[in-house]
C-alpha cells in the first residue's frame, strides 16, 4: 500500500480561507440562512477575460487548485479529480431560464457549455493544459469523499504520484429558494454561531470550493497523511457506531488513538442525531469539532472539514470556533471525519500527522 | 498479471428495445430508433429527429409499481429499469452486501422534471417533491435503493464520456480487490434543456445522423440507460458463473484544448486509446472491431478519424457507430454502446454504421455499413465528451 499524502491544500469560503498562514484568525459571523463564499483576487489568478465567463463556482474551483497546486509546488499533476454536489447552478439556472422565458428562441450556448457538471475539472485541465486523468464525482454529501477514494485507489495501484483533488459548489439563487421551499433551509436568519442551538429543521446553505494535492511521497510541505475513506449510501442510526469501529478497526486504530472528531453537524433537529449518536457515545471522552456554521451547508461542504483537519494537524492546534465540547487534546495525530447529510451518503475519513 | 474484471449481467432500455434481446434484433436488422420527438413539446419538434424510448413515463411507473407520490425523473425511471435487467442476468444468488457498489453516470439527472415545473414550484406544492430529484445523485440513489446496494455507491458526471468513466472505475475497484462486484454504467432521458443546448450549439441534425460521412449534419439526441454487472475471479471461480466478457483495457484522458471542442488531431481521444490499449496488453492488430464515438458532429467524426489514424495508422480496424440507431444518448452512450461491444464479441457480429455514403476526404475511414460476421476477440469502444473527457473501454472474449 502506497501512502497518500497531502501537500498541498487551499480553501475558498464563507471564511478568511484562501490563505493558508492563517487559521481561522479572524472569523465572520453571519446572521443569515444563506452565506456566501468571500471572493479571493481573480485576477491574481485569472485573465479578466477569462474571468468574466467563469461563473463563481468554476473561478473558486480554479483559484483554489492553483493555490493547492503552488503549495505542493506541482505545475501539472498525474489526475485531476472534481466533486461537486450540485455542478454548476448558476450557468444551469441561466440557461434554464432563458429556455422558459424565450420559449426555445434566441438561446446562445455560453452558459449551456458551461453548466455541465465537469466544467471545473475541464477549466483546471484546460489551464494547466493537462492532459491527465481527470474526473467529475457528483454524488451529493459524497461527492468530495469519492475523489478521494479514487485518488487512493490511483496511489495505491500506483497509476499516478501527485493527484489534484477538490470539492466545489456554487449557490444558484433559484435552486436555493426552491430549496428553502422543501425546508431544507431554515426559514428564519440565524446567528451562525448559535447555528447548534436552532431548534428548527433544515441548515444554512452556502457555497465554496477546497483543492487538495495528493501524493505518494513525503515532501517539506506535507500537512498530513490520508489514511482511508469510506463511503456508505444509506446507514440506519443503529448500525453507526458499529461502522465507525469497524472502520477503525480496519486501519488499527482505535477510538482511543482518535485525537479529535470533525462532525458535520448542521443544526438540522431532524438529522443531527446521527452526530449525536456518536458525541453522546463512542466520542464522548474526545474532542469534538465542527464547521458548517462558518461554511454552511452544500454538497461539498466536507472539504472545507477536510482543509481544517489537514491544518489543525499542521499547526497542531484548534482555533475555539470549532470546537463543540470541552475536551482538550495535548498534540494531534489522529483526526476521524464523519458526514452524511439528511441520513444519506456517510463518508468516514481517517487523517493522521505523519 | 493482475486481476481480471468479468461481466456477468447487462441490462439496457433504448430507442431500439427495452431489453438486450430487444436491442440486439433491431441491430441484427438495421432498424433504427431515430424519429419525430413526441413526448417533449418543444418549439424544435419539426426540426430535429431523436432517439426516444418507446416507453411512457407512466407506463415505466406501472413496471416498477412506484406509488403515485415517487418522485422519479425519467432518468432514474429507465435506470432503474436497465439496472435491474442487469442485475437479474448476472443471476446473483447470494445476499447482496457492501462489497457490492454501484457507479451510475448521468448529466441531466432530473432535468425532465426541473424544466417541467421550473416556476410552478412557487406555488404548486404537490410537484415540490421533484425538487430535491434534480441532482445527479438522486437517480443513483434511487437505483442503489431498489437493488438493495447500501455502501459503495457515486455518480460520475463528465458529459458525454460519464458512463464510460463509470465501467473504468468499476473495473479499477474489481482489479484492486475493493469490491467483489459492482454495478456500472449510466442513464439519460431526453431533455429540454439538452435539445436546446445542443441546438444552440449548432450541431443538431434535422434528418436521420450520419456518422463518419463526409456530409453529416450533426448529431441526434437520444435517450437511454445502461448497466452491466462486473464481478471478481473470486466470486466467478467460487459460483462457477458464466463470464459474458471482460473489461480487458481503459483509458481516460483529457484534451485540454476546449470546453466542447475537439482538438484538431484528437490528442486526447488519441491518448485514451493508447492508454487503453496499454493496460490491455494488446497490440492495435489485435482489435478486431471498433464501436466509435462517432456523434455525426463535424467536428467529432473528423477529429476521431484522425486519432483513430494516428493509433492504428493505415490499419483501422472494422469500425461503426451505432448512434444513427440510437441518437447520442449523453452520459448513458458509453454504457449502451459496452453493451453492443458485449453483443459483437459474444455473436462475432459487427453491428453496421447506418447512413453512411461518402468517406471523409480528409482521412478516408469507411465504416462497416452492413451486418458484417466474423471471429470477434476485443472490440474497443470510445466515448469523448464536453470538457475535452476522453475515454476508451477495451472488452474482450
Amino acid at each position: 500500500m502506497s501512502k497518500c499524502y497531502i501537500n498541498g491544500v487551499a480553501c475558498i469560503s464563507a471564511q478568511h480561507t484562501a490563505d493558508n498562514t492563517r487559521f481561522l484568525d479572524e472569523v465572520v459571523n453571519y446572521e443569515k440562512n444563506i452565506i456566501h463564499a468571500i471572493p479571493p483576487i481573480y485576477k491574481d489568478y485569472i485573465a479578466p477575460a477569462a474571468a468574466r465567463r467563469m461563473a463563481k463556482g468554476v473561478k473558486m474551483g480554479v483559484v483554489a487548485s492553483s493555490i493547492a497546486l503552488k503549495e505542493a509546488a506541482i505545475e501539472s499533476p498525474d489526475a485531476i479529480i472534481t466533486g461537486t454536489g450540485m455542478g454548476c447552478l448558476i450557468d444551469s439556472e441561466k440557461f434554464l431560464t432563458a429556455i422558459i422565458d424565450n420559449d426555445e428562441e434566441y438561446l446562445t450556448p455560453t452558459s449551456f457549455i458551461q453548466s455541465t457538471h465537469n466544467t471545473v475539472g475541464a477549466q483546471v485541465a484546460l489551464g494547466l493544459k493537462c492532459n491527465a486523468y481527470n474526473f467529475t464525482y457528483v454524488q451529493a454529501a459524497v461527492s468530495f469523499e469519492s475523489c478521494l477514494f479514487d485518488a487512493q485507489l490511483m496511489l495505491n495501484e500506483k497509476e499516478a504520484n501527485t493527484i489534484l483533488v477538490g470539492g466545489v459548489d456554487e449557490l444558484g439563487p433559484i435552486t436555493t429558494k426552491y430549496y428553502g421551499l422543501i425546508d431544507h433551509i431554515k426559514d428564519e436568519e440565524i446567528n451562525t454561531t448559535k447555528l447548534l442551538d436552532s431548534k428548527t429543521g433544515g441548515s444554512i446553505f452556502g457555497e465554496g470550493a477546497s483543492f487538495f494535492v495528493l501524493s505518494n511521497e513525503k515532501q517539506e510541505s506535507t500537512y498530513a497523511q490520508l489514511v482511508d475513506v469510506e463511503i456508505i449510501s444509506e446507514l440506519n442510526i443503529e448500525a453507526l457506531q458499529g461502522r465507525v469501529h469497524k472502520f477503525l478497526e480496519h486501519n488499527n486504530t482505535s477510538i482511543n488513538d482518535i485525537d479529535a472528531v470533525i462532525l458535520g453537524n448542521n443544526g438540522d433537529i431532524d438529522y443531527d442525531n446521527f452526530y449525536k449518536e456518536l458525541q453522546t457515545t463512542i466520542f464522548k471522552n474526545t474532542q469534538q469539532l465542527y464547521y458548517k456554521h462558518l461554511c454552511g451547508e452544500f454538497g461539498t461542504a466536507s472539504s472545507f472539514g477536510f482543509w481544517i483537519a489537514a491544518m489543525l494537524i499542521k499547526n497542531q492546534r484548534v482555533p475555539d470556533i470549532l470546537k463543540m465540547n470541552t475536551k482538550e487534546t495535548k498534540s494531534y495525530k489522529n483526526v476521524l471525519l464523519y458526514n452524511q447529510y439528511r441520513g444519506k451518503n456517510h463518508s468516514l475519513v481517517l487523517i493522521r500527522s505523519c | 498479471m493482475s486481476k481480471k474484471v468479468a461481466i456477468t449481467g447487462m441490462g439496457i432500455v433504448s430507442s431500439i428495445g427495452t431489453t438486450v434481446e430487444e436491442n440486439y434484433n433491431s441491430l441484427l436488422h438495421s432498424k433504427h430508433g431515430i424519429s419525430n420527438i413526441s413526448r417533449i413539446n418543444t418549439r424544435h419538434k419539426n426540426t430535429i429527429k431523436v432517439g426516444e424510448i418507446s416507453l411512457s413515463n407512466e407506463e415505466l411507473i406501472q413496471q416498477l409499481d412506484l406509488p403515485e407520490s415517487n418522485n422519479y425523473s425519467r432518468t432514474a425511471l429507465i435506470g432503474v429499469i436497465a439496472a435491474k435487467q442487469a442485475v437479474a442476468s448476472a443471476k446473483i444468488t447470494d445476499k447482496i452486501d457492501g462489497r457490492t457498489g454501484l457507479i451510475s453516470a448521468t448529466s441531466v439527472g432530473g432535468m425532465d422534471k426541473t424544466e417541467q415545473y421550473f416556476y410552478e414550484f412557487l406555488d404548486n406544492e404537490k410537484n415540490r417533491k421533484y425538487i430535491d430529484g434534480h441532482h445527479a445523485g438522486d437517480s443513483t440513489h434511487k437505483i442503489a435503493k431498489q437493488l438493495g446496494i447500501t455502501d459503495y455507491v457515486t455518480t460520475i458526471s463528465t458529459a458525454c464520456s460519464s458512463s464510460a468513466n463509470a465501467i473504468m472505475l468499476g473495473a479499477r475497484l474489481i482489479k484492486a480487490g475493493k469490491l467483489d462486484r459492482v454495478v456500472v454504467g449510466g442513464t439519460d432521458c431526453l431533455s429540454k434543456f439538452t435539445i436546446n443546448g445542443f441546438k444552440s450549439l449548432m450541431i443538431l441534425s434535422d434528418t436521420n445522423c450520419t456518422p463518419f460521412d463526409e456530409d453529416r449534419k450533426g448529431l441526434n439526441l437520444g435517450e437511454a440507460a445502461a448497466y452491466l454487472v462486473l464481478e471478481s475471479d473470486e466470486i466467478i471461480a467460487k459460483e462457477n458463473k458464466k463470464v459474458l466478457a471482460y473489461v480487458s483495457g481503459y483509458g481516460n484522458a483529457n484534451d485540454a484544448f476546449h470546453q466542447t471542442a475537439s482538438s484538431e488531431n484528437g490528442d486526447g481521444a488519441t491518448l485514451a486509446m493508447q492508454k487503453a490499449l496499454k493496460i490491455s496488453g494488446l497490440q492495435p492488430e489485435q482489435i478486431d472491431y471498433i464501436n466509435a464515438h462517432g456523434t455525426a458532429t463535424s467536428n467529432n467524426d473528423l477529429s476521431e478519424s484522425k486519432a483513430l489514424r494516428r493509433v492504428f495508422a493505415e490499419a483501422v480496424p472494422d469500425l461503426s457507430s451505432t448512434k444513427a440507431f440510437t441518437g447520442h444518448t449523453l452520459a448513458a452512450a458509453a454504457a449502451i454502446e459496452a453493451v453492443y461491444a458485449i453483443l459483437a464479441l459474444r455473436h462475432n457480429v459487427i453491428f453496421p454504421n447506418l447512413n453512411f455514403k461518402t468517406a471523409i476526404e480528409e482521412t478516408g475511414i469507411v465504416p462497416v455499413t452492413t451486418v458484417k460476421e466474423k471471429r470477434i476477440a476485443h472490440v474497443l469502444s470510445n466515448s469523448f465528451g464536453f470538457g475535452g473527457n476522453c475515454s476508451t473501454l477495451i472488452f474482450s472474449k
